[in-house]
């Protein structure tokens, strides 16, 4: 049995299966995240939401492959990957790897000492180029991630509080395709990150349990205490918080993140679309790595 | 019972019998960041739990924005 509060209902196994895939059917089809024929690949790293992920999609009979990216953090990455493995070897499912540090020349704690970065900060960076290059190169229509409705909330609380239009314009559940950038998806924005481990448990998916310990004392970890002390006292917080967001005010923001697209163009070094000459991503990667650019080429 | 937390892996010893809802509670957990298994079941807030059960504290938050 499950509890799930916002509901006001509790579920057993089956039902709570049946939810969840139903959550995520109607995620993409509410937003139009995947059209007929559509190639995903899936942002895999071996933690519950990105496997969960999966195995909807792979359950809704979707072209669906992994991609795990090595972040070169340590003992947590030497980890992340082998629940990867076996999550992929076990039902037979393709996991394509990168590794930032064999395929890039560098780490993500490498890269936030080098250049003063938060390390989430630099491994986004790197996770957003990354997936997206791959995909473009593999000929994928469709990236998917496991960004849910707990990290969705808590990014618009971030965003709210220091009033970021550009980001707020954004945060939705689909970015649609641009010349350079393969479409965004997030199909798990309806279910909630308790949500997600129980289905792991339910399913029998390993996953990794323990923390990146690039993560504490966060910021994003503070904006979820915050939203689930809230959720507790007031059920259905969050994704009233979110989804009226969503409905009812994304519009507004949405010009200013039109233009700031509009306005970009292919970086010198790898194509990607970037506001300046050099994307961040390539001028990261030399920092970090210490191979001059151009010398990759 | 036997309590076992995650992130750093730990065990730890409490009284019983209680419920899940006043473990929690004495815990000083938000029912809402973690899971609680009993066995290989997932057990919710109104499950009593004995004083000879194993329970495992799963937590579900996960850290960072990207
Ligand atoms: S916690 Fe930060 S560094 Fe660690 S995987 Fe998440 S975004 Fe990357």
């Amino acid at each position: 049995m499950i509890d799930i509060k916002r509901h006001n209902a509790g579920f057993c196994r089956d039902h709570f299966l049946v939810h969840c895939r139903e959550q995520v059917r109607r995620a993409i089809h509410d937003h139009k995240m995947v059209e007929p024929g559509d190639r995903i690949v899936v942002a895999v790293s071996g933690g519950k939401d990105s496997l969960a992920l999966w195995d909807l999609l792979v359950g809704l009979e979707y072209d669906v492959d992994g991609l795990y990216l090595g972040l070169g953090i340590g003992e947590y990455s030497g980890e992340s990957v082998q629940f990867a493995r076996k999550y992929a070897s076990a039902r037979g499912l393709k996991l394509h790897e990168v590794d930032l540090q064999d395929d890039l020349g560098f780490t993500v704690p490498g890269a936030a000492s080098v250049t003063h970065r938060s390390p989430c900060g630099a491994c986004g960076l790197s996770k957003r180029h990354v997936f997206n290059t791959f995909a473009r190169d593999h000929g994928y229509d469709v990236v998917a991630t496991g960004h849910n409705l707990d990290d969705e909330a808590a990014v618009l609380l971030g965003n709210v509080l220091r009033w970021e239009t550009g980001y707020l314009g954004r945060q939705h559940p689909v970015l649609p395709s641009a010349p350079g950038f393969v479409r965004k998806v997030k199909p798990l924005v309806r279910l909630g990150e308790r949500e997600m481990a129980a289905y792991c448990v339910l399913q029998g998916i390993d996953y990794q349990v323990e923390e990146c310990p690039m993560a504490e004392g966060n910021r994003h970890l503070g904006y979820k205490e915050v939203l689930n002390a809230l959720e507790e006292r007031s059920p259905g917080s969050k994704a009233s918080f979110l989804f009226g967001f969503l409905e009812r005010a994304h519009a507004q923001f949405a010009t200013v993140a039109v233009e700031e697209r509009e306005g970009l163009s292919a970086c010198i070094e790898c194509g990607s679309p970037t506001t300046s000459e050099i994307c961040a991503f390539c001028r990261l990667r030399e920092r970090a790595s210490g191979v001059s650019l151009g010398e990759g080429r | 019972m036997k309590i076992l937390l995650r992130n750093p892996r730990r065990e730890i010893e409490v009284s019983g019998p209680c419920t899940v809802a006043s473990l929690l509670h004495r815990l000083e957990l938000n029912p809402e960041s973690v899971l609680v298994i009993v066995g290989d079941e997932l057990v919710t807030r109104d499950a009593r739990l004995d004083d000879s059960a194993s329970v495992e504290i799963r937590p579900v938050i996960s850290g960072g924005a990207s």
